[in-house]
């Protein structure tokens, strides 16, 4: 088993610089997430107002780019009400669960190469823990805490009845979640962040066919709708559809708590488009500028960034052209797609990609061996849906 | 402190400023925002009605899907370090998930066909 070798920051003796940059490394993710929140909040309300053919926000700076901003400082002037029938504790709790864990998921993605900071080798990334990825599924399982207590405590139905759905939501999908980072994982063979992207670093062209979505796109297509799923956004955005639940979860937050729970949602959204990145896109790797030294600032610190936060912003603008297209979900029609889809579909990608890593070891005959190893776990969601009763059926029972 | 734990350091830290961030922004709001207290603002909002006390109702299917994502959590912690060390382990692991995962998707299938999936 590869533990990740950790940050080299960290490896030697712990003085006065490594802390500073450690402090500065924190001080630039959070600036880097709330940033991109506010832009991200601006873009999507410009862009589905383009898709609309709207203007959008034009108003709070050039294009209305300060209109979070505006929209943010606005919320801090806010009276706070809390009902009366609240569990006040909990209800006060609930906010700081939601945006802690929004931050925290955040501190293992790699956003950029390994740089020189004073005479310090380090990473541009928060923390490379051993366990990276299973420290992002706790964040993403942690943060359902936040939602389900601030619905629950709330004393109210509205937030109750989002909540609720949002527990079972969040949970159906963490399963098809966990399993479609398992097929990335079963061909990486390591937990770390950084050896994940280190195994798609760039070399050329070529590299492009080691980004594990190509060996492993089914699960960067189960990823993709699991993690938006796992957000609770658009078309999956059931646990505060307006029209049933008025605000769902947060319908009793007002002012400052209420622009929390948005921050962690959206937060939540960048830090899984990040990750999709960093599983499956390569996250920093991408072409240096040939024309200037490979070893200077320009091509060690800024373009990985760049290549980093350009790729976020693709899956980004993906979730924004959802959102603008496609209606929510009906409940039972989100469960079966969850439960009846995705988890299966990974279940046999996870078979198949564990079959293709054996056997290159082994020496099987691949070329016969994973076609029929697909056709085995096709064959068997075949019969089991066959065995399944039908509609008829269902009805007689009924009657 | 081992090298193991010590890139958890950066994500205490990380931790506390959260914490510290969610805490400044409760603390501004508290000394800007204004407090006129009536109590009708503390009714627990149900679309502008009076709203009915006790009601703590919700649909148990919600629960029968908290329970089954158990099997799977449980899965979850057989299969991440299956799938770490796959290449160690070789043909016996493959096999023994594969029958694993089989035993599995018969729970799945048994409440399947028990109509647990089915909604409504």
């Amino acid at each position: 088993m590869m533990l990740g070798a950790g940050d080299p920051l960290l490896s030697g003796k712990i003085d006065l610089t490594v802390v500073l940059i450690v402090i500065g490394k924190t001080v630039a993710v959070f600036a880097f997430l709330l940033v991109a929140v506010m832009l991200y909040i601006w873009f999507m309300r410009k862009v589905i107002a383009d898709m609309a053919s709207r203007v959008g926000p034009d108003t709070a700076g050039p294009w209305g780019i300060l209109q979070s901003l505006a929209d943010g400082i606005k919320l801090f002037f806010k009276e706070q009400s809390v009902p009366d029938s609240a569990d006040r504790r909990v209800f006060f709790l609930a906010p700081y669960i939601s945006l802690m864990t929004a931050f925290l998921a955040f501190s293992i993605i790699p956003i950029g190469g390994q740089v020189s900071i004073a005479g310090h080798q380090t990473y541009l990334q928060l923390a490379d823990l051993p366990i990276g990825i299973l420290f992002l599924l706790a964040m993403s399982g942690l943060g359902l805490y936040g939602v389900m207590l601030a619905g629950w405590s709330s004393g109210s139905k509205y937030p109750l009845l989002g909540s609720v759905r949002a527990s079972a939501q969040m949970l159906s999908y963490e399963a098809a979640f966990g399993l479609a980072i398992v097929g990335v994982l079963v061909q990486a063979g390591t937990l770390s962040t950084r050896a994940i992207v280190d195994k798609q670093a760039w070399t050329g062209v070529g590299s492009l066919g080691t980004w594990y979505v190509i060996p492993a796109f089914v699960a960067f297509v189960i990823f993709l709708i699991s993690a938006i799923a796992e957000t609770n956004h658009p078309p999956f955005d059931l646990v505060e559809a307006e029209q049933e639940l008025v605000g769902g979860f947060h319908t009793e937050y007002t002012g400052i708590r209420f622009a929390i729970f948005y921050l962690a949602e959206f937060m939540n959204l960048i830090t899984m488009s990040a990750i999709a990145v960093t599983l499956f896109l390569g996250g920093p790797a991408g072409p240096s500028l040939g024309f200037l030294s490979a070893t200077g600032a320009v091509n060690t610190w800024l373009m990985p960034v760049f290549w980093f936060v350009a790729k976020v912003m693709v899956l980004l603008f993906g979730t924004v052209w959802l959102r603008a297209s496609l209606p929510r979900l009906r409940y039972d029609q989100l469960m079966d797609l969850g439960w009846k889809w995705l988890i299966e579909l990974a279940f046999i990608w996870v078979m198949v990609s564990g079959v293709i890593i054996v056997g290159r070891n082994e020496g099987w005959n691949l070329i016969a061996v994973v076609p029929l190893s697909l056709l085995g776990g096709l064959g068997i969601l075949g019969v089991l849906r066959a065995s399944m009763p039908n509609r008829s059926e269902l009805v007689e029972e009924i009657l | 402190m081992t090298q193991f734990y010590r890139n958890y350091l950066a994500v205490a830290v990380f931790a506390v400023a959260a914490l510290g961030m969610v805490g400044a922004m409760l603390g501004v709001g508290r000394l800007v925002r204004p407090n006129r207290p009536q109590p009708e603002k503390y009714i627990a909002y149900e679309a502008g009605s009076d709203p009915i006390r006790g009601f703590g109702q919700s649909n148990v299917r919600y629960y029968v899907y908290a329970l089954l994502f158990v099997m799977f959590d449980v899965e979850a912690v057989f299969i991440f370090p299956w799938a770490i060390n796959l290449e160690a382990l070789g043909v016996s692991a493959l096999i023994s998930m594969i029958v694993f995962i089989l035993v599995l998707t018969l729970g799945l299938v048994y409440a399947w066909r028990k109509g647990v999936l089915r909604w409504a």
